[in-house]
């Protein structure tokens, strides 16, 4: 009988062709190299996340200054930079900006280390789609709070500047602080786009094995073991940091974040009764 | 809780600001449009040194709106408000009236306390922290001394034992008293009440009220948007009533509540009394 004539169900049970133990031992006793990648993805998705952060502050008030020419190049960006693919953005920052001519990622010599070219447009392309995300996130945060308390701010003779430092931008973070997680657990995951660009982050290291070993069910099986558990890890920190700004607020000693959000919208019958405008 | 009638309030911030000038507010014919929407109407009004001018009228007036242009929460279109001598929101350029610098503003509203309706604590801070958050950061008080003032105005609100609350663990009654102490904070030469008792239980409106009573009897200069006719009977030199607008009629509480003169007057005053 030949392998042919078989039919589909036996057949593919009998070529089913998986080692358990070269699984166990790449994911247990991972070799440096491997290390390297894993180090790398986490370094990537804290700088991007990082400089995605600050760029998506700046993004916001761009949104939200009074001075259109800002308002539309904070809306043409995040327009460009959501509507298309991050895979795109890499790519684009990195190979084609360098073959029209226009822009070239230099390795730079920091003393002993090389901050590879590479990896800085890895970094560029990361934290600009980031901030695009970041900037929709916290201008919301920004939106979401009482125009009550800008105003009180403002009469009690604090500039725009001080008014947003002290006042809204720490009842924002409240609100920024859960989407801000799950943007790094993604980001997390949305570094191994980097790979096309032969950045040696998990999934390039993993790559890399197997052309090597042609075990390419073991080891994506190890990669994805290894993303994971960075996410999930991160899920535990994140439900603590959660948790820690609910802190001060908790039921022992105040009301919860929620209710201290809402006192400041409670509505009241005498609301209708104001005075209008 | 019961609540001890406050008093020395002007103390806890070292006495009544040295005034520059015996009348604190000159507003002269201001003019507001919203859109297309004419909501201010030529108003003048002029406030002495220690008077306290309650303002009355129906929703929609105007009043509302008028006291927040006096501290430049609202722009004008037309006219000219002077607090304490200084031009507000606006410097004159050819007779003409061009917003000022924010800075320049911020600086002018440091002399004008704000009451609101809703209160507008700051809810991340304790009581303390809202009443010396401005002190320190634009007055650049030491913190040592904000501290102190702020739980002598704090005590003097009668609520000394809730320096450490925030405003989502306090009433109402509460969240508008450590309001007003942190207005009283900046040392204005000017407090505007903007409805103050309006989003309050019934229960907690007469503890705001005996803060702002005790407030005018120590000679703080007031300017009063509310409903409480009481407190007007009472506490106002001057009330004012305003109507779609304008101010239709101007006298003290004795004249008002005695023999107003103005139709509109007369019928708001029947419908709220």
């Amino acid at each position: 009988m030949t392998v042919g004539d078989v039919d589909g169900g036996m057949a593919s049970l009998a070529v089913i062709n998986f080692d358990p133990s070269f699984f166990w031992h790449y994911l247990l006793q991972p070799s440096q190299g491997y290390l390297q990648g894993l180090a790398l993805t986490f370094g990537l998705a804290v700088a991007g996340q990082t400089l995605g952060v600050v760029i998506g502050l700046l993004a916001a008030f761009a949104r939200l200054s009074r001075a259109w020419p800002l308002r539309s190049i904070a809306r043409l960006y995040t327009w460009v930079i959501r509507g298309t693919p991050l895979l795109v953005q890499i790519v684009f920052v990195y190979t084609a900006l360098a073959a029209a001519g226009i822009f070239r990622f230099h390795d730079i010599q920091l003393g002993p280390f090389t901050f590879a070219g590479n990896i800085q447009a890895a970094i560029v392309a990361l934290s600009l789609n980031e901030g695009a995300y970041m900037s929709e996130i916290i201008r919301a945060g920004i939106l979401s709070v009482d125009p009550g308390q800008t105003e009180a701010a403002k009469s009690l003779g604090m500039t725009y500047a001080k008014s947003m430092r002290l006042v809204v931008l720490p009842q924002a973070a409240r609100f920024v602080i859960p989407p801000l997680g799950n943007e790094f657990n993604s980001m997390l995951k949305n570094t191994s786009l980097v790979s096309v660009i032969g950045v040696q982050e998990l999934l390039l290291s993993t790559n890399t094995l197997v052309s090597a070993t042609f075990r390419v069910f073991e080891l994506l099986l190890v990669v994805a073991t290894y993303y994971l558990l960075l996410t999930t890890a991160w899920g535990l920190v994140q439900s603590r940091i959660e948790r820690y700004f609910g802190k001060s607020t908790s039921a022992a000693d105040g009301p919860s974040v929620l209710e201290r959000l809402t006192s400041l919208v409670r509505p009241t019958e005498a609301d209708d009764a104001s005075d209008g405008r | 809780m019961g609540i001890e009638a406050p008093h020395d309030l002007l103390d806890a911030i070292g006495g009544p600001q040295p005034l520059v000038t015996e009348v604190v507010v000159e507003a002269t014919d201001v003019h507001k449009w919203f859109g297309r929407l004419h909501v201010l109407k030529g108003v003048s009004m002029t406030v002495k040194r220690q008077e306290v001018v309650v303002v009355i009228g129906a929703s929609g007036s105007g009043k509302t709106t008028f006291i927040r242009c006096l501290n430049h929460l609202e722009k004008i279109q037309k006219g000219r408000i002077f607090v304490n001598g200084h031009l507000i929101g606006y410097r004159e350029a050819n007779g003409k009236l061009v917003e000022d610098k924010e800075r320049n503003i911020a600086a002018q509203r440091q002399e004008i306390g704000m009451v609101f309706q809703r209160f507008n604590l700051f809810p991340h801070k304790t009581a303390l922290e809202n009443v010396i958050l401005a002190p320190v950061q634009v007055r650049n008080m030491p913190t040592a001394a904000a501290v102190e003032m702020g739980r002598a105005l704090l005590d003097r609100v009668g609520l000394a034992a809730k320096a450490d609350a925030y405003p989502g663990q306090l009433s109402g009654g509460q969240q508008q008293r450590v309001a007003i102490a942190r207005a009283l904070a900046m040392k204005p030469a000017l407090m505007l009440f903007d409805e103050p008792t309006s989003a309050l239980d019934p229960e907690m409106i007469g503890e705001v009220l005996e803060v702002m009573k005790e407030l005018a009897r120590e000679g703080m200069t007031m300017i009063v948007v509310t409903h409480e006719m009481g407190f007007a009977r009472e506490v106002a030199d001057r009330v004012v009533m305003m109507d779609d607008g304008q101010i239709i009629e101007e006298g003290t509480p004795l004249h008002f509540f005695e023999s107003p003169t103005h139709e509109r007057t007369k019928a708001f005053l029947s419908k709220i009394l």
